[in-house]
């Protein structure tokens, strides 16, 4: 390469780096010293102790219940939702399966949905007076309208389902790709040799998928650590803050109806990156070791 | 042996996987379905239960009209997603293509550092973001909408991955023939990384129109605001309008949903598209 070559290059991805290291790099360093500040944002000072903002977040019981939220919508919505996407995506693998193109569509569709619109469709389907009351009423399921979202442990169920709902269709593309690189053969093979669809599931399909499955996870885990959109239309949080999400507390310290306090924000929103970071961190680890 | 098949008829042995199959897509589609019905029925018929089209989409509509800026807001998300497809394209098609056709160590290595940047939650830049959009006097603006979000490392390295099967040896003839560097990059690159564009334009619009913590925070004039804020707004009385509130969710909706029919392949190679 010329001189004048390796120039052209540097120019071109300048304007990029420049924006991320200005609007993401930049601002985290900023959001530290802001989590060792106090005070409103026009007057913002360092903080006595230091880490006052830190030592108050692990006593905000607020803070801890949104953070055990996060991670119960985690722990709970993310592996029922991969091994739904992947067993679809092992479904429509097959080659003698029929309609298979309708059937993507259907599943994929959610993804056509922006995050506040299913929110508020699945706040409609589930109100006190919604359809999904008058159909277990018929059926006799419910004696009468019951309010889902109006109790904490059925709005969480809500909240789950409707992030199952929204993104299974989307991991089920990765699947298919990744299944994509899968020899047809194999699974031939396996049945040739007896294997049942469950067994091919857990033994050949699990396995191979292994990378896209890590992938998956990482951007699961991301994506359900930073919820924001379901916890502000679904349920708003409630009832009385019992399904409030991390980014959602975060957002009503800093830019919600109550007072701003970016220094307190701040520190949650650092805990936040700091989870992000060691969760993807650990999920590479554990999926290199197993290669 | 020839490996003719049956070609029609339905193999036994499939039927759990159709009635599984069919079971999930139906509850995937449904709550589309129900959408459109209960846009064109009152509040009254959809608490009823009602799940057939009605007579009331008219009546919806005005309503919708007169208590929400809608035709301004569908205006404001065509434009700050618009804006945000072509700016976010051009310059991460550019980065893209600087890394991988000119590459060298120091340029991986600034590549690497700017994968970090997929760690870093929207949440935790929210503030030092919003100050400084606020500083620049740019809220309630197109940029303040776009300028967090027009380099991400995914885009970046979408392109990068796919700027891989782009054919070296035209570049060496385009130079020879005298082209400049830059014409190299619009007139050959982008042309022939057609399909990329697509995939990753598609993706972007979606992402844009769908975006909402970021606008919520930057865009605080009624008048700049997007679809997916005036439907939470519809959303936040202390009665909702059913009707009138899934008519709002309909025309939020139709835009992603018409990309979704016309341009699947191309949104799932955009889903998928930083993987290779």
């Amino acid at each position: 390469m010329t001189a004048k070559q390796h120039a052209a290059g540097w120019i071109y991805l300048a304007p990029a780096t420049l924006l991320i290291a200005v609007m993401s790099f930049y601002p985290i360093i900023q959001a530290i010293f802001t989590s060792f500040k106090t005070g409103s944002s026009a007057n913002m000072k360092w903080a006595e102790p230091l880490t006052y903002n830190y030592a108050r977040m692990f006593q905000d019981k607020l803070f801890l219940r949104s953070v055990g939220n996060t991670f119960l919508y985690l722990l709970v919505e993310v592996p029922i939702m991969l091994i739904l996407a992947m067993l679809l995506a092992q479904l429509l693998n097959n080659k003698d399966l029929k309609f298979k193109g309708f059937f993507r569509t259907c599943v994929f569709l959610p993804c056509a949905t922006s995050l506040v619109s299913y929110s508020l469709i699945f706040k409609s389907l589930f109100a006190t007076q919604g359809l999904m009351n008058t159909i277990l009423v018929k059926l006799g399921i419910l004696e009468t309208n019951y309010n889902f979202l109006g109790n904490a442990a059925s709005a969480k169920v809500i909240i789950i389902i409707a992030l199952i709902w929204r993104w299974t269709g989307y991991n089920m593309v990765f699947f298919l790709a990744g299944l994509q690189n899968i020899e047809y053969s194999v699974y031939e093979a396996a049945k040739i040799d007896g294997a049942n669809g469950w067994q091919t599931f857990w033994r050949i399909t699990v396995p191979l998928l292994k990378p896209t499955i890590v992938m998956t996870a990482i951007m699961s885990i991301n994506g359900t650590l930073q919820l924001f959109d379901e916890s502000v239309n679904l349920t708003s949080g409630g009832p009385a803050n019992s399904t409030i999400t991390m980014s959602h507390y975060i957002y009503n310290n800093s830019f919600g109806t109550g007072v701003a306090n970016f220094g307190y924000a701040s520190a949650m929103a650092f805990f936040v990156f700091i989870l992000v970071a060691v969760l993807s961190a650990i999920n590479m680890k554990v999926g290199d070791k197993r290669d | 042996m020839t490996k003719k098949r049956k070609a029609s008829g339905i193999q036994k042995r499939l039927i759990p996987s159709y009635i599984f199959l069919i079971i999930v897509s139906f509850i995937s589609v449904f709550p589309f379905y129900w959408m459109i019905t209960a846009a064109t029925n009152t509040t009254v018929e959809v608490a009823r239960g009602k799940i057939t089209f009605g007579t009331h989409a008219i009546e919806n509509f005005q309503k919708l009209v007169a208590q929400q800026d809608l035709w301004g807001s569908l205006g404001n998300s065509f434009l700050y997603a618009g804006v945000q497809t072509i700016v976010a394209l051009f310059i991460c098609s550019l980065a893209g293509y600087g890394f991988e056709l000119y590459h060298d160590k120091n340029k991986d290595r600034v590549f690497n550092v700017l994968l970090l940047a997929m760690m870093v939650p929207q949440v935790a830049t929210m503030i030092p973001l919003f100050k400084m959009i606020a500083k620049m006097k740019l809220l309630n603006t197109v940029w303040a909408f776009i300028l967090p979000a027009i380099s991400t490392p995914f885009l970046i390295m979408m392109f990068r991955q796919n700027s891989r099967n782009f054919p070296v040896d035209i570049m060496e003839a385009a130079r020879i023939d005298g082209l400049s560097e830059f014409k190299i990059f619009f007139k050959m690159y982008m042309p022939i990384m057609k399909s990329t564009y697509a995939a990753a334009a598609v993706i972007t619009f979606m992402n844009a129109w769908n975006a909402y913590m970021w606008p919520k925070v930057v865009m605080t004039d009624n008048r700049a605001q997007t679809m997916p804020m005036l439907i939470a707004n519809l959303a936040a009385g202390y009665t909702v309008d059913y009707g009138v509130l899934m008519m709002g969710v309909l025309f939020c909706s139709i835009p992603t949903m018409v990309i979704f029919f016309i341009l699947q392949k191309q949104f799932a190679e955009g889903i998928t598209g930083a993987v290779k």
